[in-house]
Parts: C-alpha cells; structure tokens; sequence
C-alpha cells in the first residue's frame, strides 16, 4: 500500500492503518488533499477546504480515538467555528461560523477532522444540487448526469474518493437520494437523534443530521459519534445511545421485513424495480422473512411535505434580514426595501420559490385548508408506519424512483424534481430512521454504470436494526466494492 | 383551493421583492404544485390530532442559569454594518 492508495479506503479500513501507525494522519490528508487537487475540478464537490487549519488538526490527532486523524467532510450548513458555512446561498457568502455545531464538536471528541464545505443545494432545498448558487456538482460515475440532493457535493466525493466519509443533512431524502444516485450509503436517523444544534434551519421538524459513507460499518461508527442527547436542542431525544456496530454480522433469522403494496408504483425505472426485487429475494435468502404490509396514505405524502416543509422554511428564512449577518441590499429608502431587496439580491429562484408557496399555506384564509390539514395528514402518515412495524422490523423500498438524471433535465420543472423524493419523504414526516445502500446498477444510453440504492427504513431509535440488515446484505453482495472509473485530470 | 394564489401579494407578505418574470413563472410552477396538493381533500381527517411533529416531546425546560455566549465582538463578526459595537440598522421611524 502506498499514500496514494489512502483515499480508496473505508474509514475503518483507515482507522486500522492509522492505529497502527502504517500511516501518519497527516500523509493521509496530504493524500486526501492530492487526490481532491487530481479529480475535483471534473467533481465539483467541494466548495472549500483549509489545508493549512486541518494539517494542524491532524498533528495533534490521537489515534487511539475511535476516528482518530480521520478527515470528513462537512456539508455546507453545518457550522464550525472559523469556517464558511454559506449553504450554498448567496446570501451567505462571506459568513464566518463563530461557533461549532454539536456534531462537530462530537465527531472532533471522537478524533476526526472536520475537513471541507461540500456544495448541496441552497438551504438544502433541491433533490438534483443544481440549486446551488456556487457550482454544479457531477455525478462520478457518470459526468452529464446529477449527483441528486441536496447533500450532492458530499455524496459526490465519497463515492469519487476524495472524501472518507461525510455528514449532511436529511429533511425529505437529502442524504438517502444523492447516496443511491452516487452509489453509496447514506443514513438518516431518526428525527431527535441527532442535534441539530449548530445546523441552519431548513425545516425544523423534518431536519435530521447523518452520515454519507462508502460502507454501512462506516455509517455505523459516525452514528456512534455523532449520535445523542443535546441540552441545546429542545427536540434531542433523551434515550441511551448504543453501540451501532454491536448487531453487525449477525445474520437475519428472526427479521420480517415489509415490502409496502404501496410503493409498487408505476414510474419506476425497470431497472430500479428489477434490482429491488432482485435484493429482496436476496434478503429472504440470508433469512429474513418478506412480508407484505400496506402504508394507506402513502400517495399523500409528497403534498404533506411541501406544504409542511415550505411552511416552516418561509418561517426559518425570515432571520435572513440583512442586519445581523447574511447580505444587505445598498440604497435603499425605506425598512420594506431593505427587506425585500436584501433578499431577492441574496436568495435563488427555488429558495424563493419555497418561500412563497409556505407564506401562501400559512396566510390567512389558506392555514386551514393547507397547512393545518397537512399536519393532520402527516399523523395519519406516521400511524401507517406504527402499524406496520408491529408486523416488521424494517420495511424495504426502491430510494428513488430513477437512477440520476441528467444535469438540466428537470430544472425547469418543480413537480417532476419534488416527485423525486417520492420514497423518501414520509420517513422524515414520520421521525423514523432510514437508510440508502447499493444494489446494483442500471446501464446509460452511453454505457455508464448507474447506481441504484436499496432503501431500509426502521423504527424510532432502531437504527442498530437497520445497519444489521443493511450490513447483512452488503455482505452478501459485491455493489460496494465497484468504484466509479474516473481518470485524474492531466495537471 | 388552487388558482387562488396571489403571487405578489404573498411576495409582499414575505418581504421578498420578485421581478415581473418572476412573479408569472412561480404563478404557473406554483399553481401547478398546489394543484398536486389538492388531493390532501380526498382524506378524512375528522378527530385526527395535527402533528406539529413526529417525536412525543413537549415542553423542555432548563435551569434559568447564566452562561458564557458570544461577545459583542463575536456576535458583530458578521454583521453587513456596524458602528460602535452596535449593528446599523435601517432607519425605522421618520
């Protein structure tokens, strides 16, 4: 093994070289940064990254520690102390976090190094990370297409090695989606499981932290981190943490796992269907039983979520008034114009867009019908999920409907971008957890391999579940271990 | 419920200033969303409890204690005008 082979591995494949001492953290960030300078500029990744504040970090780093000198990276809305932290907005360029989120704090506390502000899409709003205001982010594995979103430019990079692992964030399949369209795993936990002190409000009782990673054990040790109670998050579950890599390698005898009668829908890809089906069988052969379940309403969640979702966005945005912090229109002549300037100059069309369609389902006349009957919906929403755990532990699902699309393909359309996250959404409007891995691949017009993700959803607070299933089937199958063929550029 | 929507003046009730285009292009994308939205009216909801949301926690408290936050320099560090440690704010009152 040479340095140059570092930013292939796993976080636990690193973690053992470091450990013993094979490889200093600092060379493994130095192959980090090598790889990041060799094949980024095709990526579009990341928006920044400080060389310099992480080399020091990684010269003191104990290796002892569970992610001891183990760099990841940040999606950009996350704040740590010191860095950018712009969600990609321009409405935030130039703002300096003057203080670590929760997370950051745990994962440094568990040794690693937060290492990179990767692009998403602005305010997180976006399924496809072409809403940034910065970049576009490409597919790895397939550069015309999108890497999804809005946690595009972290998913990007790990599936293109130059990120070891990341932490975005999940409102309606922020994390899930871009991990199945870049093929690899992504977790969302459940909601209060994470803090999301620290996160940039996107929409506060949807908003999940979790990690994007090549392996599920790996998904399993940044849980491990990042997990937990949080006095400065009033929604942060009070509920032991356990060890998230505890069930892993045990086999699957015992488990029911539901494949909703619901999401046999049409629309998806054949390929898509194929590779589920072909994974649930394989999940029946590793010992679990399949058993049919039925989530009533679920063709009522992806109206549930953008009403809900919008709402609270066009609520949370409203800090972005020019004074404080966050852009400022000039000359202007009265306080309305200093407002309403200040962030038509600073906010995007879809972040604009959200902010009207959620003033519009609070605004007099219209709460009832929208708003507060989409609430009522989402409980009937999260009942379907209570009953159907009674019978299951885990139920099973395509991530998204289509393997990635192609850059351009669905800007001009909101509908079709939000029908995108049509197996995703309910999770976050339900609080469970839920995770995105690989299980195989569709083939481009051109010949591209595309990735297709195997969604797990559990229970509240059974994410030691989850990952024993999600690593049972992993195991038992090569999808993880195929790499997008990506040539360095020529220097 | 849909067709209803008043872009400009849900523009104005969000302090947020759109151009023409604007305004008639989230018309249309917009209108087309909530006509999507309209089948929220086929579902009973009668007795059903709102979910503000999906976790059963109300009302945390903690102790009224002081503690160290940001300084005044800390809290101005972004701010887009400031003098005299204060953030300048746009004249409010003739």
């Amino acid at each position: 093994m040479t340095k140059g082979d570092l930013p292939a591995l796993s976080i636990a494949e690193l973690a053992d070289l470091l450990r013993r001492r094979e490889f200093s953290p600092t060379e493994a960030l130095g192959a980090l940064e090598d790889r990041i300078n060799a094949v980024d500029g095709k990526i579009g990744a990341y928006l920044a990254h400080d060389l310099a504040a992480a080399t020091a970090e990684a010269e003191k780093a104990d290796v002892s520690l569970p992610l001891g000198g183990i760099p990841i990276a940040i999606k950009d809305l996350i704040n740590v102390e010191g860095q950018q932290c712009t969600c990609a907005s321009k409405i935030l360029r130039g703002y300096r976090a003057p203080y670590s989120a929760t997370v950051i704090k745990k994962l440094r506390a568990h040794g690693a190094i937060p290492f990179g502000r990767m692009n998403m899409d602005e305010f997180a709003m976006g399924s496809s990370t072409e809403n940034s205001s910065a970049q576009i982010t490409r597919n790895p594995w397939d550069l015309s297409r999108v890497p999804g979103g809005s946690s595009g430019g972290s998913a990007a990079a790990v599936a293109a090695d130059i990120a070891f692992g990341a932490v975005g964030t999940d409102t309606g399949g922020s994390i899930r989606q871009p991990a199945a369209l870049s093929g690899i795993v992504g977790f969302k936990p459940s909601y209060g499981r994470v803090s999301r002190f620290g996160l940039v409000a996107f929409a506060s009782s949807l908003d999940q932290i979790g990690p994007l990673t090549k392996t599920v054990h790996d998904s399993a040790l940044l849980m491990n981190a990042i997990a937990g109670h949080d006095s400065h998050d009033s929604t942060s579950l009070n509920a032991p943490v356990p060890d998230y890599t505890k069930n892993l390698g045990r086999d699957l005898k015992g488990i029911r796992i539901g494949l909703a009668k619901e999401y046999m829908i049409e629309g998806i890809e054949p390929a898509v269907k194929s590779a589920v089906m072909t994974a649930v069988k394989q999940l029946g052969s590793l010992g679990a039983e399949i058993v049919e379940v039925s989530l009533p309403h679920t063709d009522y969640a992806i109206s549930v979520y953008y009403v809900l979702a919008t709402a609270e966005a066009s609520a949370n945005l409203a800090r972005f008034d020019g004074v404080r912090y966050g852009h400022r229109a000039e000359k202007v002549s009265s306080l309305f114009e200093h407002y309403a300037r200040s962030r038509a100059e600073g906010f995007g069309a879809e972040v604009k867009r959200r902010i009207i369609l959620g003033t519009y389902v609070l605004s007099s006349g219209y709460y009832d019908a929208y708003y507060l009957r989409a609430q009522k919906v989402r409980e009937l929403i999260r009942q379907d999920f209570v009953r159907a755990f009674e019978k299951v532990e885990a139920l099973v699902s395509p991530t998204s409907p289509s393997t990635a699309f192609k850059l351009g393909e669905k800007t001009t359309d909101p509908l079709q971008m939000y029908l995108a996250d049509i197996f995703t959404n309910a999770a976050n409007l339900a609080g469970i957890c839920g995770i995105s891995l690989p299980c195989g691949f569709a083939q481009s017009e051109s010949g591209k391999k595309l990735p297709i993700g195997l969604q797990l959803l559990g229970k509240t607070l059974d994410e030691a579940r989850i990952f024993q299933i999600a690593h049972a089937y992993e195991q038992g199958t090569d999808w993880h271990k195929t790499r997008p063929a990506l040539e360095p550029m020529a220097a | 419920m849909a067709g209803e929507l008043d872009v400009a003046y849900v523009a104005q009730l969000a302090r947020l200033h759109l151009t023409a285009d604007e305004t008639q292009l989230f018309e249309k994308q917009l209108s087309e969303v909530l006509q999507y939205a309209t089948k929220l009216r086929e579902v009973s909801v009668e007795g059903v409890e709102a979910a503000a949301h999906a976790v059963p926690i109300f009302n945390v408290f903690r102790e009224d204690k002081a503690c160290d936050w940001f300084t005044a320099a800390e809290a101005l560090s972004n701010a887009p005008r400031k003098a005299n440690n204060l953030f300048i704010v746009t004249k409010v009152v003739e």
